[in-house]
């Protein structure tokens, strides 16, 4: 069975199948301005969105499209120059610096693009430093074991391959059984096979976990594994795209 | 500009914090240097001058009494230049405010004049009149402290009578540049002075008409001093000599050379320990500089820039970053030296002191610097010189951690994660850990030594006032006299308990060693006057045999059990070998003692004394005090408690700024070290630490991960600072001459508890200031950069 694509230019909502009491975050008219020197540049323009509870959005745009600010202001990173977000019942857009360092700390799990590691550490340290200040987590190994690395887990960064320190980063993003999990360009730093071994994980996740999850990425064809895929150009949401079937991280190609 | 400069330029200002922060390490090295060279030279420029221009003696002698044309035998003798004999008394002085008595050297002057040898240098007033009987010059620091002007009377007690003596003027002499009355270990101006006065007026109240009882002289260039002296002592001898000895046992001379020998050393040490830690600063800023630069560097090679144009580069920009500081420490150094030489001024009185900086003094300056510059530098530049220009293109591989020697003794188990971090940070580059804490360790062995001069000072003041030193009063007979004369002390005011002394100039010999001292004779079941070890135990006085002080002993090579010949040098002068009956360790001075009544069947008299200890009732004082000043048979009175109060005065003082001065550098050190050590782990893994803001740490989370490296440097340079301070201040007790004090090596918990403390907070402010930082990380920048 297909559903009809639905396209949508300014206005998400209405496109959306879920219903909004379903909404993890709602972003309304999100404009964001920075200045460089003299010249103003428009990164958003106006963007309204819902995250519902447990799917998988592909957030698809090409770089300076704008989709890394939004990210960044979805995690709590970056504050907008226009607009609301609520994160459940948290307006993130009228919060300080240390509550939202307290919403990164209890609801978000980051992933990015160069892992991030902390080189001192081993992989299962990198994963305890999360657990030890998360409410509810996981155990360190637990998480390591999700992601395929038990074997590894008292390696440091400097003697894992590129895709075990992301899924090392991946382990240490959802240990903490965040509420929402964001990941900027996972793979862009690495090949094909190594990338979709991430990608599995991510999905892994989101399924058995069912943590809401956002992907951002240049990479068209990690669009098929998600539920939403979101457009993004010129700091606006040009199109959402509802895939009536996932598809599984192997069976994509690029 | 070429492009270069404009780059050496940028970079500079980009890394300006740790710029200054090695620049004040800077100026504080060339400061103390600037400071303490040029006070050092200073000093020895006055003095020398001083000592030509009037004529300081060479060679000094004491006897009980010549005939004037004894000195026409000591002038012939070969290599002598100059002969001064002259009439030198003590008395007993009545100033106006003092309620106690104070003490003169009345010193004899040519009829008119300066003096020939040893001659005055008049501050204020005029010199003597030729005949007038009554005039007296007196020292200027006497002088100062009892506020006595040309035109003031002063009282004294000269060979039994009193007179009253009509200061004319007052001067300085090169005798007497410190002016300390001998025995003590302090300068009590105020109850000690020197008065000079007309030869004949001082001749014929001594009856010393045609004679003297001392002699000073100068050698001829080239003449040996040992000679000189061996050949006066033998002319001296019938007429009762004490015994010659040359500038280096004078009292002034050898404290002032013993001050200058410690301020060149601390004048070397203090300025290679800054030095050091600059060159150790740059090292870390640089190497820094030339990770960061990596690409540049590439890049500039692939345009075609030589290795030697990229070394030089950064040696130039380390040279540049030192240079402010060495010009502001140049002038540091001469503010901190003119102070100095003030303080110096109070102590020793120079006519004039100049304080001046050399030119060589500011060359050295630029070149210990910069040669630290260079040494800091080249690792630095030799990696950016070694660099292949393909490979210095690529970034710095990612930060390699193993599992090294933490994991491999399991106890990482016990540390938290935070702390597993700052451990393997530092045990991943443990030479350069150790450097770090090294130099912060410099830091609090600098406040240690300070501290501890403070716990050395404190135990010779506990040891002598409190244990030694037990008297009230001390008096001093002008002759030798019969025991009964002590016990009438009794009769006095006040006097509660009396303990006679005799006092014999003497020679001691032992092989080809010989020393002169005035031989001490106690009574054994004393208890106001005691000897007393370094360990604070109370040495009893053997009925037989005789007691000296360790440096003595050694300095004469004896050990107990040892004969040694005693030469006495006064009355019937007789020789005697005197087994040694115990060697203790005494803080002060080269001392030797004998139980009373042995040294009186030495010496073949009755029961002669020369002086005695007085325990004295505080409500009789003043009674007591005016009794003595016009006692005739007293010709000194010693007061151990106001000796030791005027000397935390003035000492209080000199101490004060010395500590101060001390804690700064101590912190300019801790500070420019944590401070660069935080800067550079801060930039080395400002991703690491943005990322896990992006987690969720707290800025006051990250900062403790940050600094928790920081505060195990600091922990780890306690323990070494301590140890490093406990070594160089026994050094320093080494340094000091041990015949003027010998320093107790005793430290107090007060001073581990400060120099760690003080060091500890300085650390703390300026892992503070980094931390600030933190807030200012851009975290957006990091997830999409790659190192």
């Amino acid at each position: 069975m297909k559903e009809p694509r639905q396209r949508s230019g300014a206005n998400a909502s209405d496109a959306a199948a879920n219903t909004a009491s379903d909404a993890v975050f709602q972003i309304r008219g999100v404009t964001k301005v920075y200045r460089m020197g003299e010249v103003e540049v428009h990164a958003l323009k106006g963007v309204d969105l819902e995250l519902y509870r447990g799917e998988l959005v592909v957030l698809l745009g090409a770089s300076g499209s704008g989709k890394s600010t939004l990210l960044n202001i979805i995690g709590g990173l970056d504050t907008p120059t226009e607009g609301t977000v609520v994160y459940q019942d948290h307006i993130l857009t009228s919060a300080d610096e240390s509550e939202l360092t307290r919403f990164r700390r209890e609801h978000v799990g980051f992933v990015f693009q160069f892992y991030n590691l902390i080189p001192s550490l081993t992989a299962l340290e990198n994963v305890e430093l999360i657990t030890e200040i998360a409410e509810s987590p996981i155990s360190a190994k637990e998480a390591l074991e999700m992601v395929g690395l038990s074997e590894r887990i008292n390696h440091f960064p400097a003697q894992l391959s590129g895709g075990e320190q992301q899924r090392v980063a991946i382990a240490r993003a959802v240990a903490k059984q965040p509420d929402v999990l964001l990941c900027d360009e996972p793979t862009g730093a690495l090949d094909v096979t190594t990338g979709k071994l991430v990608l599995k994980v991510i999905e892994k996740v989101n399924r058995e976990l069912g943590t809401t999850t956002a992907i951002i990425t240049h990479n068209a064809a990690i669009a098929a594994m998600a539920d939403r895929v979101i457009h993004i150009g010129s700091g606006r949401i040009t199109e959402i795209i509802r895939n009536s079937e996932k598809k599984s991280p192997d069976s994509l190609v690029w | 500009m070429k492009p270069l400069s404009k780059k050496m330029v940028r970079d500079l200002w980009h890394l300006r914090g740790q710029v200054l922060a090695t620049m004040l390490v800077v100026a504080c090295g060339v400061a103390s240097f600037v400071a303490m060279k040029s006070t050092y030279e200073s000093l020895v420029e006055s003095r020398d001058n001083y000592y030509s221009h009037y004529r300081f003696a060479d060679v000094f002698a004491g006897l009980k009494r010549a005939p004037r044309s004894a000195a026409a035998e000591i002038r012939a003798i070969p290599g002598v230049a100059e002969v001064e004999a002259r009439v030198v008394a003590k008395v007993t002085l009545d100033l106006p405010d003092l309620p106690e008595p104070a003490q003169g050297r009345l010193v004899s002057l040519p009829e008119a004049g300066a003096g020939h040898l040893n001659s005055l240098f008049l501050l204020r007033g005029r010199l003597l009149e030729p005949g007038d009987r009554d005039e007296v010059v007196i020292s200027g620091a006497f002088a100062d402290a009892n506020r006595l002007q040309p035109g003031d009377q002063v009282s004294a007690v000269l060979n039994g009578r009193l007179r009253r003596l009509r200061v004319v003027g007052i001067a300085l002499s090169p005798e007497y540049i410190y002016e300390i009355r001998p025995g003590d270990i302090f300068p009590d101006n105020r109850r000690f002075g020197i008065l000079w006065m007309n030869e004949r007026a001082v001749a014929s109240v001594f009856q010393m008409e045609n004679a003297f009882n001392d002699v000073v002289l100068t050698l001829a260039p080239g003449a040996g001093e040992a000679d000189v002296i061996e050949k006066l002592d033998r002319i001296l001898e019938p007429y009762g000599g004490f015994g010659a000895y040359g500038r280096s046992d004078q009292l002034s001379h050898r404290f002032v050379a013993n001050e200058l020998s410690e301020l060149q050393v601390f004048g070397t040490v203090i300025p290679v320990i800054f030095l050091g830690v600059t060159a150790f600063l740059l090292h870390l800023v640089l190497t820094r500089l030339v990770n960061v630069e990596r690409e540049q560097i590439g890049l500039l090679k692939s345009f075609g820039y030589s290795n030697a144009d990229i070394g030089l580069h950064f040696l130039q920009l380390a040279v540049l970053a030192i240079f402010g500081g060495i010009v502001i420490g140049i002038g540091l150094g001469w503010w901190t030296g003119r102070g100095m030489a003030r303080l110096y001024g109070e102590f020793f009185h120079f006519p004039i002191l100049d304080f001046s900086i050399s030119l060589p003094v500011i060359l050295w300056s630029f070149v210990i610097s910069i040669g630290s510059a260079a040494i800091g530098a080249t690792a630095a530049v030799r990696s950016a010189v070694s660099l292949p220009p393909a490979e210095a293109m690529r970034p710095e591989p990612p930060a390699n951690f193993h599992a090294g020697f933490i994991e491999s003794t399991g106890f990482q188990q016990m540390l938290s994660t935070e702390s597993r971090i700052a451990a393997r940070n530092l045990a991943r580059r443990p030479v350069k850990a150790l450097l770090s804490a090294f130099g912060i360790s410099l830091s609090i062995a600098l406040l240690f030594i300070g501290f501890y001069f403070f716990d050395a000072i404190d135990r010779i003041i506990m040891v002598q006032f409190d244990l030694v030193q037990r008297e009230d009063v001390e008096v001093g007979f002008n002759e030798p006299r019969p025991g009964r004369a002590a016990l009438e002390l009794v009769e006095l005011p006040g006097v509660r308990r009396v303990e006679p002394y005799r006092v014999v100039s003497a020679r001691l010999r032992f092989a080809s060693r010989s020393r002169r001292v005035g031989l001490i004779g106690l009574s054994a079941e004393g208890e106001l006057r005691r000897i007393v070890n370094d360990d604070l135990r109370i040495v009893n006085l053997p009925p037989e045999g005789i007691v000296l002080g360790s440096t003595l002993a050694e300095s004469l090579g004896v050990a107990k059990g040892d004969i040694v010949t005693v030469e006495v040098t006064e009355g019937s002068r007789p020789v005697r070998e005197v087994a040694i009956a115990d060697v203790p360790r005494e803080l002060l001075g080269l001392s030797a003692y004998m139980d009373i009544r042995a040294l009186n069947r030495l010496m073949m008299e009755g029961g002669t004394v020369s002086g005695a200890f007085l325990s004295v009732d505080e409500n009789a004082r003043a009674e007591l005090y005016s009794k003595l000043k016009r006692t005739p048979a007293v010709s000194g009175v010693g007061l151990p408690k106001a000796a030791l109060d005027s000397f935390n005065e003035t000492m209080a003082k000199t101490m004060g700024t010395m500590t101060w001065f001390l804690i700064g550098f101590a912190c300019v050190i801790a500070f420019g070290v944590v401070y660069n050590g935080a800067r550079i782990a801060l930039a080395e893994r400002g991703r690491e630490l943005s990322s896990l803001r992006v987690l969720g740490f707290t800025n006051r989370e990250i900062a403790k991960m940050l600094l928790g490296e920081q505060a195990a440097l600091t922990l780890l340079a306690i323990p070494m600072g301590w140890v490093l301070g406990f070594a160089t201040s026994w050094l320093v007790t080494r340094v000091v001459d041990a015949e003027i004090v010998r320093l107790p090596v005793v430290v107090s918990g007060e001073t581990f508890i400060f120099s760690a403390g003080i060091v500890v907070i300085a650390a703390a402010v300026s892992g503070i200031i980094v931390a600030r930082r933190i807030r200012h990380m851009d975290l957006i920048a990091v997830l999409k950069t790659r190192e």
